[in-house]
């Protein structure tokens, strides 16, 4: 469903993303886990054609998002870093017109508005402007726009980042719900998230690929801890990248 | 193509409507009328000229263009990218030409309106005499094309940077020089040193000189074929600063 091969992302000298490989496939969760500025943003924004890498490639269902990027992009649903939205807008126009970018039509269409307004309870906000919205509602309207379309995969960065435990219980509820026939990708540096929802972990520190394996293995290594093996893993690799830079 | 048209019309609808959800278009075309209004009657002297045209009224328009055109364009761009929604809009199945056609096109559409709303003054002018309203519906063809272009430079500079007000002056200040090209605050900068046909090339580039004979009521191909190529130019380029700018 999701592969990348050798993706690679350079500023400068600096390596964001330094030859990363792997393969993902529907029904798995797979959680991103990193420091900050290890590359989980920069990897997902190669992924969904945001940024062009600078080596390797990614494919979303068999289509390559640098050679054939719009097919590879109707297949995804993203939430970018932070969720942004068009301010002056309301959740309802806003929908309406991802909608309209995703070509749906007809029956179809108000079937999937209805059905994902419901499902992130975006009733009660649909006609008020975005800017106006708490931080919740506004990364619910985010996400609403992610699962518009029913994507195959579902790539969503830090989709939890500042809410309550409250909305980030709803959102996890979300993804679990959802992931039965899909591919998510989340990424998070929140481990208690990776124990939650996620089938798959990798942790990525200064753009490599560390560790790849269930949560459960993971902190079996880590000796019942998943955050030991986090800090083990993710410090050992700094000192490295230090000399490099 | 269908798809691509589907395409630039929703890009188009939701940028034209968030124009309306802020106070941005109310205040832009009340003090678009208002300052064309002023300008006509007491700068331009539309009463004491005693002849029934629109002369005074559409020589101003290009002044009043260099300063509010390029407000309207500097958030094309600068904004969605300080608020990250550009990341938004461009991994949506839509490719960079069509979302900056749809983004253009909403901004012309808009200074259309306003121009639009200028029309009290032709009832005035025909009420008060017998115009040649050929030269008046050109004069408004040109008048738009220019916004056109004065657009699709703003539009291109808004691109570059993710702050409204750099791009409002670098927007002002590269169409000052499209709009005075073929006169000699601009070409001076090059006659010194410049082979003469580059000089010429850069004087036949004047907004001014292609404007006025537009306004006169010919409307000849190469003024049109001009303002076609200007627009066309620069949201071209437009598209290759948004692919630079995601790269980096």
């Amino acid at each position: 469903m999701l592969k990348t091969e050798g993706l690679t992302k350079r500023y400068g000298r600096h390596t964001v993303v330094d030859d990363l490989s792997f393969e993902c496939a529907a029904g798995e969760v797979l959680g991103f886990l990193g420091p900050n500025g290890a590359g989980k943003s920069t990897t997902m924004k190669m992924v969904t054609g945001f940024v062009e890498p600078s080596a390797g490639t990614a494919s979303v269902c068999g289509h390559d998002i640098r050679s054939d990027t719009l097919a590879a992009q109707r297949r995804l649903g993203y939430l970018p870093e932070g969720a942004p939205l068009y301010a002056e807008m309301t959740p309802a126009s806003f929908l309406e017109f991802i909608a309209d970018v995703r070509g749906l039509g007809g029956d179809h269409r108000r079937r999937r508005l209805d059905e994902v307004i419901e499902r992130l309870q975006l009733g009660p906000v649909l006609g008020q402007s975005i800017d106006t919205l708490s931080k919740g509602f506004k990364r619910r309207v985010g996400l609403a726009q992610a699962i518009l379309h029913d994507p195959d995969v579902l790539i969503l960065d830090e989709p939890t980042d500042g809410l309550d435990p409250n909305q980030k219980h709803e959102v996890r509820e979300l993804i679990r719900s959802m992931a039965a026939d899909k591919l998510i990708v989340i990424s998070t540096h929140i481990l208690e998230e990776v124990d939650a929802v996620c089938t798959r972990a990798m942790i990525i520190a200064d753009g490599r690929l560390l560790v790849d394996d269930t949560p459960a293995a993971l902190a079996e290594r880590g000796g019942g801890s998943l955050e030991r093996l986090f800090r083990e893993v993710t410090t050992a690799a700094a000192d490295p990248a230090e000399d490099a830079a | 193509m269908k798809n691509a048209i589907r395409m630039i019309g929703a890009v188009f609808r939701r940028e034209l409507a968030s124009y309306f959800a802020t106070p941005v278009a109310y205040v832009f075309i009340v003090i678009f009328l208002m300052l064309m209004g002023a300008f006509t009657f007491y700068l331009g002297n539309f009463y004491e000229r005693g002849q029934a045209d629109l002369r005074p009224f559409f020589d101003f328009h290009p002044w009043l263009y260099l300063f509010l055109v390029p407000a309207i364009a500097m958030r094309l761009w600068a904004e969605e990218r300080k608020s990250g929604t550009v990341e938004l809009l461009m991994t949506l199945p839509v490719t960079p030409w069509q979302a900056v056609l749809g983004k253009f096109l909403a901004a012309w559409a808009f200074t259309g309106i306003a121009l639009a709303l200028t029309f009290p003054i032709w009832i005035t002018v025909n009420y008060l005499g017998d115009p040649d309203n050929g030269v008046i519906l050109a004069a408004y063809i040109g008048s738009l094309l220019m916004a056109g272009g004065f657009l699709a430079i703003g539009s291109c500079v808004s691109a570059f940077t993710r702050n409204q007000v750099i791009a409002f002056i670098i927007g002002v200040v590269i169409c000052f020089v499209f709009l005075l090209a073929g006169f000699p605050l601009v070409l001076d900068l090059f006659a010194g040193w410049a082979p003469q046909v580059v000089v010429d090339g850069i004087a036949s580039l004047s907004f001014l000189t292609h404007f006025a004979d537009i306004s006169r009521g010919v409307i000849d191909l190469r003024d049109l074929v001009y303002f076609a190529l200007v627009i066309g130019t620069f949201l071209y380029a437009n598209t290759i600063v948004l692919g630079w700018k995601q790269a980096d």
